[in-house]
């Protein structure tokens, strides 16, 4: 028995990974009906919140499978909202694929999976881990990406999803490959020694395997200029998976990008620390520009990821413990309000047919006010208007940023805003002040409870009673990596 | 002329780069796609293998076949998706692939 006890501090990814096989094993012996589908849903999510409440139990730092993966407060903290982002997705997927009869058990078995994957890369500690955590989330979702399988655009957002990241997996490796030649361990704490090194920021391993890393990360947290990928799978993959795509997975990819850098490369900040600052620039302006003139509603969530993805970036090119905090702060909001806004978007439904055009939101609060008020709400957040969540979150990362002294940085990161916000407050402006199309169908039970659930937490987070919590567990869990 | 380090580094390179081009130049079939990452796995191999021996150090061995495992099953599944896309689209042209403009 103590021989098992050792695996304790992963009881979490044990209870994904067995429940996962369970229920696939649970679903292949049982009739293939709706009900039995239904059924294996909710034991998944069932799953997933137990999960995270074996993460809640653990209180220090472990260190398993020779180092190879971290139990931390810092990993703690992104595993809860990774488990929040994807419980929340599975409700959300429960209506749609249910009103269409298109239940399927193999769709909370990977994601599942998808789910087991990420807590890995929050954890991964090791070259070796880092990558077949990376690996476990990828494959579970390219087949997601792909999951209704009698439709074209449904399977070529699985397809070109597949091939640029597999082309990312590729790049991260060969990163990997040359980061074990630079240190001659994959441990992060001994590449991380060996970078601390007079003279090591000039090591062309060390440069050129930083560079390789930071580029599969990059484009599995969809930075701009390796985001080809994000809009054309957000559009194609059935809205329930795209809700799925743009939560848990970019803080899982967003917690590995902040582990290695801030402690495998601490030793050559100045080095990262240009790419980082490139990476926000570039996505927070293209994420502002680009969505301009995009009339589906899918669509510009993807290039709204981006620009989020810039501003989650602003916090970490600071470099410092706010920054951090700023980070997981930021993600959180970002998961929370991404669900409330998909849970209006899978609400978009008219005979039986789901609606993406933005235009045919026009009118909204005269047909269902509570919905258009919700999507206003989570608009107004995304732009960072006050007093909701998403002004806290941009105030954290970029309060990080003037105190490290990057003003530039900032500056762009505000003006990139006030450009975003435009086509956020113009959903806003088609909803209130426009004349009103045909009303969509009712909102079904479970997307309506996320709306609500997303918006009150959007609107309350002013109150400390709501916010302090989040600022400190944030704030305990940066100050581990440092 | 003793075959070193630097040898096997610049094989990879260049293997590694082909795979990224074949990825990026290729206009004809997804196979040909699938094909070149597997190329760009390999030449990760390679490093892997040549940088275990020349430290005289295991784990680099261990990571190959890790990395040998993940991409039989990054294989399938890739391949299980081309097959999903031909029976929807009756075509596996890279060209073809255009239904969202990206």
């Amino acid at each position: 028995m103590s021989a098992l006890a050792v695996y304790a501090p992963m009881l979490p990814e044990l209870i994904l990974a067995i429940g996962a096989m369970a229920l696939l094993m649970f679903g292949v012996f049982r009739p293939e009906t709706q009900d039995e589908a239904s059924r294996i849903m909710w034991l998944a999510i069932a799953v997933l919140l137990a999960a995270g409440f074996a993460v809640l139990q653990g209180a220090s730092t472990v260190r398993l499978f020779d180092g190879a993966f971290i139990v931390d407060p810092f990993g703690r903290f992104m595993k809860i909202v990774v488990l929040i982002g994807a419980a929340g997705a599975l409700v959300l997927s429960f209506d749609e694929m249910a009103e269409r009869k298109a239940l399927k058990f193999e769709y909370p078995v990977l994601v599942l999976l998808a789910a087991t994957g990420m807590m890995m890369m929050v954890s991964a500690n090791d070259l070796i881990s880092l990558y077949l955590g990376l690996e476990l989330q990828s494959l579970a979702l390219y087949v997601v990406a792909a999951f209704r399988r009698d439709s074209t655009r449904s399977s070529e957002a699985g397809l070109k999803y597949f091939v640029l990241g597999a082309l990312s997996s590729g790049m991260l490796l060969y990163g990997a490959s040359l980061l074990y030649g630079f240190a001659g361990s994959t441990s992060f704490e001994a590449i991380a020694a060996a970078a601390r090194a007079q003279g090591a920021g000039r090591d062309l391993l060390l440069i050129f395997g930083l560079v390789f890393l930071l580029v599969g990360v990059a484009f599995k947290i969809s930075a701009v200029p390796f985001h080809m990928w994000t809009p054309d799978v957000y559009e194609g993959a059935p809205t329930p998976v795209t809700a799925f795509f743009a939560s848990a997975p970019k803080v899982a990819a967003m917690a590995l990008f902040i582990r290695v850098v801030v402690s495998v490369f601490s030793g050559i900040q100045p080095q990262w620390q240009q790419i980082v600052v490139f990476l926000a620039i570039a996505s927070m302006l293209l994420g502002a520009f680009a969505a301009i003139r995009q009339t589906n509603i899918k669509r510009l969530m993807a290039y709204s990821s981006i620009a989020n993805m810039g501003y989650a970036l602003v916090g970490l090119a600071a470099g410092t413990v706010e920054g951090v905090q700023g980070v997981l702060i930021y993600m959180a909001i970002y998961v929370v309000m991404t669900l409330g806004a998909f849970a209006v978007i899978l609400a978009m439904r008219r005979d039986g047919a789901a609606i993406e055009d933005i235009s045919e939101l026009a009118g909204l609060s005269k047909t269902n006010l509570p919905m258009a008020f919700a999507m206003a709400m989570f608009m107004f957040s995304m732009a960072g208007i006050p007093p909701l969540a998403g002004f806290f979150a941009k105030l954290y990362v970029f309060m990080a940023a003037i105190k490290a002294e990057l003003y530039t940085l900032a500056v762009i990161g505000v003006l990139a805003s006030v450009v975003g916000s435009y086509y956020y407050l113009r959903i806003v402006k088609l909803m209130f002040f426009d004349d009103a199309r045909a009303p969509f169908e009712p909102t079904l039970p479970k997307e309506r409870a996320v709306q609500w659930v997303a918006m009150v937490l959007v609107i309350a987070f002013v109150l400390p009673i709501i916010s302090s919590p989040l600022v400190e567990a944030a704030a305990a869990a940066a100050r581990t990596l440092f | 002329m003793e075959i070193g380090l630097g040898h096997y580094l610049a094989v990879a390179a260049c293997l590694f780069t082909l795979g990224i081009f074949g990825i990026f130049l290729n206009r004809k079939n997804v196979i040909i796609i699938l094909m070149s990452v597997e190329l760009m796995l390999l030449a990760v191999n390679i490093n892997l293998v040549a940088f275990s021996s020349y430290l005289g150090n295991l784990t680099g061995q261990v990571f190959a076949l890790f990395v040998l495992t993940v991409a039989a099953a990054e294989a399938a599944i890739g391949l299980a998706i081309v097959v999903v896309y031909f029976r929807n689209r009756g075509t596996i042209a890279v060209e073809d692939i255009n239904l969202m403009k990206g």
